[in-house]
């Protein structure tokens, strides 16, 4: 605590780690390298994109680890006896309400993660405020009714294939002759200036985070919310 | 940044933040969390960090809290401190 | 007094330090388990408070820049536009922009947040499952129960 009073004031412009160059340079620099008004999701998905990437697979590895965790394979345990969960009769005011609620919820995550380059918002937060959507059908009917939806092994392919989406870019970055994740060589591809290139392929990096996220989101919950089995839900 | 709004803000997010730890029921102690962490996004919606307060609003008064209840129900609800 | 004036200022970073001792005391002494990993997200957003509040400039705004700005340039440059010719409206606009730092919050320290955040929600996802698994293997979920139970021998 004594170290506290060092501190430099709080909200000064010209604190060291205000007038780092790095700083100031992604300030200024930004959009005229990538014409993302953004600044945040610019540096997140363009400049720091090696961090972005590996935080994917981070959090697919939590999704893998929970299953592995929780799976059961062999003899029922002894110690605690099965609990029997009160079985709900479908509720109309809830029922009426969800079936309003989730495309609309829907909706507004698709505009989060298409809408990251001009407001804030972004790849994890539409990702996240998906998985949501499908965990608010798992809480409102059954368990089972939301599997119906996405069955679990479906909902692992759809992680799989966003962590794919993100290092293809990077892969096809490498086989045009440039750097890994250096988006600018894409315009060869897509036949923009090298400018916009990196901001279309900022909204497809994103795409593939937001695939990942909303998958892992609902694969956890199903998984701590049926200890694993996924029979009966909560 | 209004200096008196942040101050009760703080001063809130202490006291939510030890009384989270001492209740005995955990469902409750789940709520209050969800409580902590609707102030800290009010907190960084203060501070011109908007990013990190739509992260924070979905991920921890959302996702966070339903998987800490959904724990809660499946192991037991008393603690015993 | 000289105290209060450094006491003002600052007034985050001492807030910071109170809710970081809050959590790190939750994980350690507290003996059931679900508190413990509601310590443990206490202390990561108290750590997220820290350094989003390092990176705050006085009447500063948001990490985003504004419509006019972007497109301010628009009627001072069209005369050159159409002398020369070219398609690249959008390029020769963007290159001529004046923006002041100071104007702006620091967004290398927002990027660096998102990821912890993230990484917090998955850490706590993994701490659930091995508590339910726990609960499973002993019955209880308590921490001084389940040594009674591993020292006698389950």
């Amino acid at each position: 605590m004594s170290a506290v009073s060092d501190f430099p004031d709080w909200g000064d412009p010209h604190s060291p780690a205000n007038s780092y160059r790095l700083s100031q340079g992604y300030i200024t620099e930004t959009f005229p390298e990538t014409s993302v008004p953004n600044m945040v999701t610019a540096v997140l998905a363009d400049y720091r994109g090696y961090d972005t990437m590996f935080e994917t697979v981070v959090i697919f590895t939590a999704g893998i680890a929970i299953i592995a965790i929780l799976r059961r394979y062999g003899p029922k345990d002894k110690v605690v006896p099965e609990q029997k969960l009160y079985k709900k009769e479908p509720d109309l005011i809830v029922e009426t309400t969800c079936r309003l609620m989730i495309p609309i919820i829907q909706l507004f995550a698709l505009y989060v993660v298409a809408h990251g380059h001009h407001s804030p918002g972004g790849g994890f937060q539409g990702g996240v405020i998906f998985g949501a959507s499908f965990i608010l059908l798992a809480l409102a009917r059954d368990l089972q009714a939301a599997q119906k939806w996405v069955p679990e092994n479906r909902i692992l392919n759809l992680a799989g294939i966003g962590i794919f989406i993100y290092s293809g870019f990077g892969f096809l970055c490498l086989l045009l002759g440039s750097n890994f994740l250096d988006y600018s060589i894409l315009h060869k591809v897509m036949g923009v200036t090298p400018i916009e290139a990196r901001s279309h392929s900022m909204l497809g990096v994103e795409i593939g985070v937001a695939f990942t996220v909303a998958a892992i989101m609902f694969s956890i919950y199903s998984n701590l919310a049926s200890k694993g089995e996924m029979k009966e839900g909560l | 940044m209004i200096w008196i709004f942040d101050s009760i803000i703080l001063i809130f997010l202490v006291v939510t933040a030890i009384i989270s730890l001492q209740v005995k029921d955990l469902l409750s102690a789940t709520m209050i969390f969800g409580v902590y962490s609707f102030l800290m996004c009010l907190l960084w919606a203060g501070m011109a960090a908007v990013d990190v307060a739509f992260t924070e609003a979905a991920v921890g008064a959302g996702v966070s809290a339903v998987f800490l209840i959904a724990t809660v129900l499946r192991t037991s609800r008393r603690s015993s401190d | 007094m000289e105290i209060f004036e450094a006491i003002s200022t600052k007034i985050n970073y001492w807030v910071y330090i109170v809710i970081m001792m809050i959590g790190l005391y939750a994980m350690i002494a507290k003996n059931n388990m679900i508190k413990k990993l509601i310590g443990m997200s206490i202390f990561q957003t108290a750590i997220i408070l820290f350094y989003v509040s390092i990176g705050v400039k006085e009447g500063a705004t948001i990490p985003i820049l504004y419509h006019d700005q972007v497109h301010g340039a628009h009627d001072d440059h069209h005369e050159a536009d159409t002398s020369h010719g070219e398609n690249g409206v959008v390029e020769s606009h963007a290159t001529d922009i004046h923006i002041n730092p100071d104007e702006f919050t620091n967004p290398l320290v927002h990027v660096l947040m998102l990821t912890a955040i993230v990484v917090g929600v998955s850490t706590l996802g993994v701490g659930l499952a091995i508590t339910q698994k726990l609960h499973r293997e002993y019955g209880s979920i308590e921490e001084h129960e389940i040594l009674e139970l591993i020292k006698s021998g389950k």
